[in-house]
């Protein structure tokens, strides 16, 4: 009688105190693959104590795709639409990445226009990928609202990349040399309408999503992940930035001219809690979208005429040799680690995701977090799942 | 710094451990003998001058004509904007080398990788098991004379 007291009456439990014929143990639960927060194929084993997780151990390589084999077989030109499809957010700006590896080191000089185009797209991409993190980021936290609104601007980009280049998704429109094709007619006017609509959005979405009372509450102070454990874990991008240091290879080592536009690196504050939390994570993004409108307008003003497209040979040979080339990613540094014995296709292609890298604190940050948290703090890393398993 | 700076700096600290160095763009580094790569490690991390306190990258690039296993570590210093890497050659057929995991922790998952797909073994490395690969998956797809696997758990695998 007294043990049925006991369970249907907790407040007769002194705090702490568990009585000693209860047993307790972890409650180990399985999240994912197919869970709708993990943004993807991936899988998190949770130790539980309560709502309080002990221990996350993440799995990963259900999306693995042997990338990197396939880079040994196919020729240097083959391997560019298999780059769309590494973090198919942003495949413009992985098409960038490789294109600026093969040619460091096979010397080949682009075209100045071909570089405006390249930031141009790499930027709109940029911006197109911050959507689909900030409306998703609002999904996971229960807002329904954010996410339409976000899919709708995205649609405009993704119209623009249309009409430039034919595809949606993938596009390998920026190739080894410069960029596919030179602009259709019309399509700066189209871009300058679009940034016009553009920047005002900005600050809807912080009306419906940043600062409501509700999101802020569930990330702040959630998941905060210090600058130098940051560092430690060689965080990029946002997640670095929203840490608080302010790093950005756009800035720090300039690629396709970059370094000719003025703009500004976001960092995060921890103005609505701690430095490094959840919220500076969000907020580094919806603020580097201005940033991306500002260079955008820069390029669009400046754009100069000229070919688009280096002469590269149809069958490319690059000198033996190697390099390690990285660009900002919307996610974060892209490295590209090429080998070259001299032939047409690389010897050795390794490929560092942004995403692999940001998911690998996980297991330092989901420590002693609530369960539900779980999918807020996944959600602020803003990993592609193509990119993490390659 | 430029990279014959920082090999300088790094020949002040440790000259029998370098192997050779490569002081040109577009990569240079160097090469160091596998025991001494944790110290080495440790002292571009924390040596002033150097800072390199981001690991970007450690890839394991395979070499079966002179018997070698090539990891590099690619190096960015956050605070210098300087860039550096160092390699290590192992022997193929038992490749193995200090984990890097206590001076980068971002090593971790690298390391793994590594191991995943080239088969090196880090040693004292916290926990190092298949990454991408499933766990009863046998041989280390990214080296160069692996052999496609066919079956795989009762599925077959037309070639």
């Amino acid at each position: 009688m007294k043990e049925i007291e006991l369970q249907y009456q907790p407040d007769l439990l002194h705090e702490g105190e568990v009585p000693s014929d209860i047993r307790t143990e972890e409650l180990v639960l399985n999240m994912g693959p197919q869970h709708p927060s993990t943004h993807g194929v991936l899988r998190v084993i949770l130790h539980t104590d309560g709502e309080l997780v002990l221990k996350a151990v993440p799995y990963i390589g259900y999306l693995h795709r042997c990338a990197e084999k396939i880079a040994e077989k196919v020729t240097y030109r083959q391997f560019t639409p298999y780059t769309d499809r590494l973090d198919y957010l942003a495949a413009m700006n992985n098409n960038l990445g490789f294109a600026l590896a093969v040619e460091k080191l096979g010397g080949i000089e682009t075209p100045q226009r071909a570089d405006y185009l390249r930031v141009i797209f790499s930027e709109l991409n940029r911006i197109a990928s911050h959507l689909v993190a900030t409306g998703s980021y609002g999904l996971d936290m229960g807002a329904f609202t954010p996410f339409v609104y976000c899919f709708r601007e995205r649609e405009w980009i993704l119209d623009l990349f249309e009409s430039a280049c034919g595809a949606r998704l993938t596009y390998s429109y920026i190739t080894i040399g410069g960029v596919r094709d030179d602009l259709p007619d019309g399509w700066v006017g189209r871009c300058r309408d679009f940034l016009d609509y553009f920047e005002p959005k900005i600050s809807e979405y912080n009306d419906l999503l940043s600062f409501n009372h509700i999101f802020v509450h569930r990330t702040g102070n959630v998941g905060v992940c210090p600058p130098d454990l940051a560092l430690a874990y060689a965080l990029t991008g946002p997640c670095l930035r929203g840490s608080g240091v302010k790093w950005d290879l756009r800035k720090a080592t300039p690629y396709s001219r970059y370094d000719e536009f003025d703009f500004d690196v976001p960092v995060g504050r921890g103005q609505n809690g701690t430095l490094g939390d959840c919220w500076d994570r969000y907020f580094v993004r919806i603020e580097e979208m201005t940033q991306s409108v500002r260079i955008i307008r820069q390029a669009l003003d400046r754009l100069p005429d000229g070919p688009v497209q280096a002469k590269v040979p149809r069958m490319l040979k690059l000198p033996a040799g190697e390099i390690y080339c990285e660009v900002e990613n919307p996610r974060g540094q892209l490295g590209f680690h090429l080998v070259s014995d001299g032939g047409t296709s690389p010897y050795r292609l390794k490929v560092r995701g942004p995403s692999f890298c940001n998911l690998s604190v996980l297991p330092v940050l989901a420590r002693n977090c609530l369960l539900a948290d779980i999918s807020a703090l996944l959600g602020s890393l803003d990993i592609v799942m193509g990119e993490v398993d390659r | 710094m430029t990279p014959s700076d920082i090999i300088a700096v790094l020949k002040q600290y440790d000259a029998g451990g370098i192997v050779s160095v490569v002081a040109d763009l577009p990569y240079p580094h160097v090469l160091v003998k596998a025991e001494h790569l944790v110290a080495v490690a440790a002292f571009l991390k924390t040596d002033p001058q150097l800072r390199f306190d981001l690991l970007r990258c450690i890839s394991a690039v395979d070499w079966p004509a002179n018997n070698g296993m090539e990891v590099s570590y690619d190096l960015i210093s956050t605070s210098f904007v300087h860039t550096f890497a160092v390699k290590v050659m192992l022997d193929r057929r038992d490749p193995q080398v200090e984990s890097v995991s206590g001076v980068w922790p971002a090593a971790q998952w690298h390391e793994r990788e590594a191991f995943d797909l080239m088969g090196v073994r880090f040693l004292r490395h916290p926990d190092l098991r298949r990454i991408l690969m499933p766990e009863d998956w046998t041989g280390h797809p990214l080296r160069k004379d692996y052999q496609d696997v066919v079956e795989y758990r009762g599925l077959k695998f037309n070639p």
